[in-house]
């Protein structure tokens, strides 16, 4: 393995200011902090630091989305072939699954990283692992038939005005992957609403497909037909929707990782679903609104997208507050807004918008407690 | 006796603690006194190269208060006047003397005294500059009263110095210095000792102290931390805080009359051979601890030679001095830790890091509670934002938002940062925060340059 070591060192001189390339250097600081861990040490007070990093923190998310990602490689199969009365076989799905994710993964990562490259450069920081995972999200949240070149701009959109002008991860306000989606569905709202984008190639061969299949997703079917598959279906996933939200048992077990390592805040996806019950309950009553904690992007936006730190509450207590009004608000959305089928995605960049609010009024009470202690001390 | 227990917090097991043994060296011949120990003080130098000193006579004092002085702690002569850039000064150093004579001040008899009686020793000799004031931790100022005096009988962090072993003998001079103290203050004199060592603390026994106990992680230990929960400091406030090995030289200087500030340092850290106690006054050099701990000198990390760093302090708030530095003034700690100067292929990648430790559950030491690590000084990662939000707020048990703070403290706005505490605290109550931070961000300093910068606004 010396060797990955000793061809970056002949590499460096390359790609230090002053050599060939040395306008390219964050990009190879980035490769090069990718493949080893670098040999800084501490100068300040505090000789010695833990030894996870943004990178682990990252690639944990990463592996918390995998069971959805997979899950989502054969519902995408699945749906393909019952639409089009195919006897495909498991590992043929999933094939076919991988086949379509494929070029979404790669223009995802190929503009957003690129975009992050070139404003790391410009900017000379290293180069931010956030888009690793957003990269990684905004395939999972996109209906499997959107173009590419509509996916490209909206992850360009998001990169650029969602992230890099505020100054990049940990500076946004709204959740990047999300800001992608609304892109898509202001912009191009016919590549990401109605019955035929959610299951590949219905857009394109709608002649071909079986007598009565639909496609609609259940909550398109509730709102039409007032019925919905059953919950255990739901639960489990094999329904139209974007390639990963659909599978809420392959979410939870992602959300037992992200909860375990501390990675996501558990507090916000409890109080989430909570709030869509309270608000459900009141609304339809409990029953009903159990099946909403299963339709659309509820499970998939409370565990990987509200929980979100950087554009989430930042206090424990405001963790609460915004995770409760998130599902509060999804399921209003849901429930009292003709136009529009799916409320997650804008309660939760509404939330976004929210959050310092939220903090401020929780911050806020901490000062009154330090002022009233002045003031009694004198 | 309140027992305060503390639920947030960190202790860090590592390895190359301190044995209860005293190990013997030779004298140091050179001793050191730096102005850097002192915060935010700009020196007036007051001796020339080839002055013959005593211990207790002045070397330098500071430019601003000139009444506080800064003595040399043995006698000798002045070796040589380091300077640095645009002449600043850096160290005195003396050579010493075989047998420390020291410069003869009045006793006094606490019990009779005036605080001025008591003032005017201490500020002779030098030994004011013990007292550190909060807000700020800086020296205090002699013209206040402090609302309260405060001492924590103990040490939290990792292998510091087990401060009762260090003072099982002192515990009379130390009640000299309380009695003392308590002239200053119009409120009380609080000492926190270990809640788990209980009555063995040699400073349980003291009288006319507000004892109590603390229980839980470091920073427990923190004097910081324990003011935030006995009486927290708003803003106008002042609250004086010594340490206890000070305080027992302030009980020699009032008993006998002498600037005598030797003290028992604990010699520890992975390198060290054989980590001890050592009994040796401020200055000492680096030297000195190596010959009596011994320092593991080849070491190879992944197959990288990896060096030696020299830290006068705790790992988790020291001074990288080098290998010629010397023991800080407010020190009673030297740590031999290892350079982390190396590259670990795909090391964020691994699933297992069995010689590394961390508090996040990706990696997995939480399974091995008790084992020690050999922490070594790699950043592990590059700087990024403000990611991650709640691991701060974990190991800093005081009523203060950190991120807040910090944000206020980068953002220079001086109203948020006394809104969100910057009064209650100093740099090593934010250690442990820097510790754990996944985005590596350098939060001492943040939290100095916010306090620098206070200091600035407020003069």
């Amino acid at each position: 393995m010396n060797w990955i070591l000793k061809t970056m060192d002949k590499m460096r001189p390359t790609f230090s200011k002053g050599g060939k390339l040395g306008w390219l250097h964050s990009t190879f600081d980035a490769f090069e902090s990718f493949a080893a861990v670098p040999a800084t040490t501490t100068t300040g007070k505090v000789q010695i630091k833990d030894c996870v990093d943004i990178k682990r923190v990252m690639s944990v998310v990463i592996f918390a989305l995998f069971p959805a990602f997979c899950f989502g490689m054969w519902n995408t199969g699945d749906q393909h072939s019952m639409a089009f009365g195919l006897q495909w076989g498991f590992w043929m799905k999933v094939w076919y699954g991988f086949y379509r994710i494929l070029p979404l993964i790669l223009v995802s990562y190929i503009v957003g990283l690129g975009i992050e490259f070139a404003v790391a450069q410009v900017r000379g920081h290293e180069v931010n692992e956030g888009y690793l995972v957003t990269g990684f999200l905004i395939p999972l949240i996109m209906p499997i038939d959107i173009p590419l070149w509509v996916l490209a701009l909206a992850v360009a959109f998001a990169v650029i005005f969602g992230k890099e002008i505020f100054g990049g991860t940990g500076m946004n306000i709204w959740n990047p992957a999300l800001l992608a989606r609304a892109f898509v569905f202001f912009a191009y709202p016919s590549t990401i609403t109605g019955d035929t984008v959610w299951i590949g190639g219905l857009g394109k061969h709608a002649d071909k497909v079986v007598d009565g299949f639909s496609g609609a997703t259940p909550l398109a079917q509730l709102a039409d037909t007032g019925t919905s598959p059953d919950f255990l279906q739901m639960f489990i996933g094999n329904i139209p929707g974007s390639f990963g939200e659909t599978s809420t048992i392959a979410i939870l077990l992602g959300a037992v990782l992200l909860i375990w390592t501390g990675v996501a805040s558990w507090k916000i996806m409890v109080s989430c679903v909570a709030g869509a019950l309270a608000v459900g309950t009141l609304a339809i009553g409990f029953d009903a609104s159990v099946n909403h904690l299963v339709m659309g992007g509820f499970a998939f936006g409370a565990v990987f997208m509200a929980t979100d730190p950087v554009s989430s509450a930042q206090t424990e207590t405001g963790k609460w507050i915004y995770g409760f009004l998130i599902g509060a608000m999804c399921i209003i959305l849901r429930l009292f807004n003709p136009g529009y089928r799916e409320g997650m995605m804008l309660a939760i960049l509404l939330m976004n918008t929210m959050a310092p609010l939220i903090d401020w009024c929780v911050v806020r009470k901490n000062i009154r407690r330090r002022e009233k202690r002045a003031v009694a001390a004198k | 006796m309140e027992t305060i227990r503390l639920h947030k917090g960190l202790d860090l097991h590592l390895k190359g603690e301190a044995q209860k043994k005293v190990l013997q060296a030779l004298a140091p011949e050179v001793v050191s006194v730096k102005p850097s120990d002192y915060r935010s003080m700009v020196p007036k130098l007051l001796v020339q190269e080839g002055d013959t000193v005593l211990a207790g006579q002045f070397l330098f004092s500071d430019k601003k208060r000139p009444q506080i002085g800064f003595s040399s702690p043995v006698s000798g002569k002045v070796k040589a006047i380091v300077r640095g850039e645009k002449r600043k000064l850096l160290a005195v150093e003396i050579e010493a003397d075989k047998d420390i004579r020291y410069a003869q001040f009045e006793p006094v008899r606490v019990s009779s005294a005036s605080r001025e009686d008591i003032q005017k020793v201490l500020l002779e000799s030098g030994l004011w500059a013990a007292i550190i004031q909060r807000p700020y931790g800086i020296i205090a100022n002699p013209e206040d009263t402090p609302k309260a005096v405060v001492v924590s009988g103990f040490n939290s962090a990792p292998l510091a110095c087990d401060v009762s072993f260090a003072l099982k003998n002192d515990v009379d001079a130390i009640q000299i210095a309380v009695d003392a103290l308590a002239k200053f203050t119009s409120g009380k004199v609080y000492v926190n000792i270990d809640a788990k060592e209980d009555g063995a603390s040699p400073l349980s026994m003291l009288r006319n102290v507000e004892l109590t106990r603390f229980k839980g992680p470091h920073p427990a230990g923190n004097v910081g931390v324990q003011i935030n929960h006995l009486c927290p400091i708003g803003k106008g406030e002042i609250i004086w805080t010594v340490q206890p090995q000070a305080l027992a030289a302030i009980g020699k200087l009032l008993s006998k009359g002498i600037y005598d500030v030797s003290r028992t340092v604990a010699v520890t850290g992975p390198r060290a051979l054989d980590p001890g106690y050592v009994k040796c006054v401020p200055g000492t050099p680096m030297s000195f601890f190596r010959k009596a701990a011994g320092v593991q000198e080849d070491e190879k990390l992944y197959g990288q030679p990896v060096g030696v760093r020299y830290v006068s302090g705790n790992p988790l708030c020291g001074e990288n001095v080098g290998e010629n530095g010397c023991l800080g003034f407010y020190d009673d700690t030297v740590t031999f830790l290892t350079e982390g100067n190396y590259r670990e292929l795909f090391g964020w990648a691994k699933p297992f890091r069995m010689k590394k430790f961390s508090t996040s559950k990706s990696y997995f030491s939480w399974l091995a509670p008790k084992k020690k690590y050999e922490a070594d000084t790699n950043v592990n990662g590059g700087e990024r934002a403000f990611i991650v939000t709640g691991v701060y707020e974990k190991v800093l048990p005081m009523d203060i938002y950190p991120v807040y703070l910090l944000k206020a403290i980068l953002a220079q706005d001086i109203e948020k940062m006394e809104q969100f505490g910057i009064y209650e605290v100093i740099g090593e109550d934010f250690a442990l925060c820097e510790y754990v931070d996944p985005s590596k961000i350098e939060i001492q300093k943040i939290v100095d340059q916010g306090i620098d910068l206070m200091l600035k606004e407020m003069a």
